[in-house]
């Protein structure tokens, strides 16, 4: 079988590079006892960020390319002109820096593991390496954002904290946030959500939090933004919107992005010590707003590896291309001819969105990262794999990045593959029950 | 060069009176257009017409609502302006909707059909200062006046900046939220009033939370006038019709005129 597929035999075999891997107990273990340290390095050094190129900063109005601004009405505009000004303060400051680094690494279980998944990568040909965002606290790459933020909102003065969640995910990781910092919290989810998504919505009161239900339009992540906009706007003064992706109004699709950094400068390093030539030649992410695709591309963006965006196909944003202004910025977004938006039809509640971050959008326009559509059964048949495979109950929403790199084998043959597995599929269990019978 | 909305309102404030703008929902219903004439004759100094959008951030439930029930019956930017075209409405209107349904369409295209349409003056809420330079810049030359909002949250240097830009009037909203009724005018209403009376001589018009006659005689004590938007919209969604809305708009009429 290996055979067939040399670089899983590399993998396998006592090739330098696969040795270093299998071996590789003490160099794990060197990276895990290194991190805390590696981590706060690039933190008070960015890495990236203030780079020319690919996933700079956006400009000063908060553009990417053609893509972003700060499309909201007039009463939020101080309010995010505010923030964006304490991000600015707080990112430059290595006490913040410290506080955040300190929080992922010993509430947030950071740095996340790389998994090689040799079942898997000998299944398919290729290479797949896992960035395992699911063992982070909550579940999650969400806590990397909700921590930043949180930790931002407490720097503000702000003692309210008011968010939008879709699968439950960003709702649950906020909650989690507003419980350790003891700030009141509020999560708009769409009553479609909640009716698929009971576990998290539990989950969220137990953590002391209301979950309110949006109940107008499509029923789902959009109308939850909606209305949360919509409270932002009436308690704007004591109230932090605690944005879930890498989307909205200036600043949050650059904020959101530099909070998940972390994701892509931790698996850039890990894999300089894993692989022969330091990167993988592909890095695949699942994008609803794009928030872990943001972070973990952000560690790749001025590299050779290729970026690939996986949309669910019913809310495929990048692969219709027609930009749009909603919820704050410009980007490409599902709409009639009309302008008005179109619901999103997607498996995965996270997903279920019918925009996309303007600056995945900016990276799909400049050819810096290409986005791909994968359907609901593909997805399904994704979510099996990897149990059966390598033992990991994957979240539907990665599951879509599985679903791509299976109908792309081909084009992938040998090639090295690191995939964010952005979360855990506890949540999706019940709903896969009835989907599988 | 002052646009037939801001020449409109400044006759009425010239005249010592308060200016009165319903906000009416285009396409929801059959009579709609009949209902906004109706408006007219009973006393509105100009009109806000709605045009629906899916995602509309600014309105609470009522206008939501509306914005459903006329998308629901497949209405379009477009049919509400055709219909507009050649109406005599008798006063000023103005188009109010969001950013995207301007942007889709073209910001060209879309500023030359509303000045097709007779349609004087737009308001897009989610398109602010800081991004409205591409529409303003298409709305001028069509002739269509861009209305600016200026909120509590902003600092007086921008409200001064908002006024500049602003053409028409300056729509002051009245508090911190979203569109809806509320039982009593916040504070807030007269101090935005005030705080833009301070910075300008276009005329200043409040709306958000103004929804009794009593709440728009209130806040203009301060504003040259209100805009009166979902209480509006309530009476067409109850099915009040032309008549309905034009007793309404009658009833604020008269209380404004009573007071000043």
């Amino acid at each position: 079988m290996s055979a067939e597929y040399p670089n899983v035999a590399t993998w396998n075999a006592a090739t330098p590079n696969a040795a270093t891997w299998n071996a590789a107990a003490p160099n794990v273990a060197t990276w895990n006892a290194a991190a805390p340290s590696a981590v706060a390095s690039n933190a008070v050094a960015p890495n990236g960020g203030a780079q020319p190129g690919f996933m700079a900063d956006p400009s000063a109005e908060g553009r990417f390319g053609e893509f972003g601004g700060m499309y909201v009405p007039e009463t939020l505009v101080p309010a995010c002109q505010e923030l964006d000004r304490a991000f600015r303060s707080a990112w430059a400051d290595p006490t913040f820096r410290a506080e955040l680094t300190d929080l992922l690494t010993h509430y947030a279980g950071r740095p996340s593991p790389i998994t090689g998944c040799d079942n898997l990568s000998e299944e398919l040909g290729c290479t797949v390496l896992l960035k395992r965002e699911d063992l982070n606290h909550t579940g999650s790459h969400k806590i990397n954002n909700v921590l930043g933020q949180a930790l931002l909102a407490r720097r503000m003065g702000k003692t309210r904290l008011v968010a939008e969640t879709g699968a439950g995910q960003h709702g649950v990781a906020t909650a989690t946030a507003a419980a350790l910092f003891d700030m009141e919290c509020i999560v708009y989810m769409g009553t479609v959500d909640i009716g698929r998504q009971e576990l998290n919505v539990f989950r969220m009161k137990l953590l002391g939090s209301e979950v309110r239900a949006a109940k107008s339009g499509s029923q789902t992540l959009k109308d939850a933004v909606n209305e949360a906009m919509r409270h932002w706007v009436s308690a704007v003064e004591s109230t932090h919107y605690c944005l879930g992706s890498v989307m909205g109004p200036h600043p949050y699709p650059w904020m959101v992005r530099e909070f998940n950094r972390v994701i892509g400068d931790e698996a850039a390093q890990q894999c300089a010590g894993l692989l022969d030539g330091g990167t993988p030649d592909v890095v695949v992410a699942c994008v609803g707003g794009g928030s872990n695709a943001a972070g973990i591309f952000s560690g790749f963006a001025d590299t050779d590896a290729e970026l690939v965006g996986v949309e669910p196909a019913g809310g495929a944003a990048v692969g219709r291309a027609v930009p749009g202004i909603v919820h704050g910025s410009r980007s490409y977004l599902m709409q009639d001819e009309w302008g008005q938006v179109l619901e999103a039809q997607s498996i995965s509640a996270g997903l279920d969105y019918p925009g996309i971050g303007p600056e995945h959008a900016n990276l799909a326009a400049t050819g810096r990262a290409r986005y791909e559509p994968v359907t609901d059964a593909e997805v399904v048949e994704a979510f099996q794999l990897l149990a059966r495979t390598e033992g990991i109950i994957t979240a539907l929403e990665s599951a879509h990045a599985l679903a791509w790199i299976v109908r792309a084998q081909d084009e992938l043959a040998g090639k090295t593959v690191l995939l964010n597995l952005s979360g855990r599929g506890d949540k999706d269990v019940a709903q896969m029950m009835d989907v599988l019978g | 060069m002052t646009g037939a909305l801001e020449a409109a309102l400044r006759t009425r404030r010239d005249r010592g009176g308060k200016c009165l703008v319903p906000y009416l929902t285009g396409g929801l219903g059959e009579d709609w257009l009949e209902t906004i004439q109706a408006a007219s004759i009973a006393g509105a100094d100009a009109v806000e017409i709605g045009v629906p959008f899916s995602d509309p951030v600014m309105d609470g439930p009522t206008i939501q609502l509306a914005n459903d029930k006329a998308l629901a019956s497949g209405v379009t930017p477009q049919l509400i302006l055709d219909r507009l075209r050649g109406a005599d409405i008798g006063v000023p209107t103005a188009v109010m909707t969001y950013g995207n349904i301007a942007y889709r369409m073209g910001y060209q295209r879309f500023a030359s059909s509303l000045a097709d349409g007779g349609v004087s003056g737009c308001i897009l809420p989610d398109i602010p200062l800081e991004e409205v330079g591409p529409w303003a810049e298409a709305a001028d030359a069509a002739g269509v006046e861009t209305v600016l909002l200026a909120a509590p949250t902003s600092p007086d240097e921008r409200l001064v900046s908002i006024a500049r830009r602003s053409r028409g009037f300056v729509y002051g909203v009245g508090l911190l939220g979203i569109t809806g009724v509320r039982d009593q005018l916040a504070d807030s209403a007269r101090v935005i009033a005030a705080r833009l009376k301070e910075v300008t001589d276009r005329p200043v018009l409040v709306g958000v939370g103004v929804g009794t006659p009593e709440q728009a005689v209130e806040v203009c004590e301060v504003a040259d006038g209100a805009v009166v938007g979902s209480a509006m919209v309530q009476r067409m969604l109850d099915g009040g019709g032309p008549e309905g809305v034009a007793e309404l708009v009658g009833e604020f009429r008269s209380a404004l005129d009573q007071r000043f």
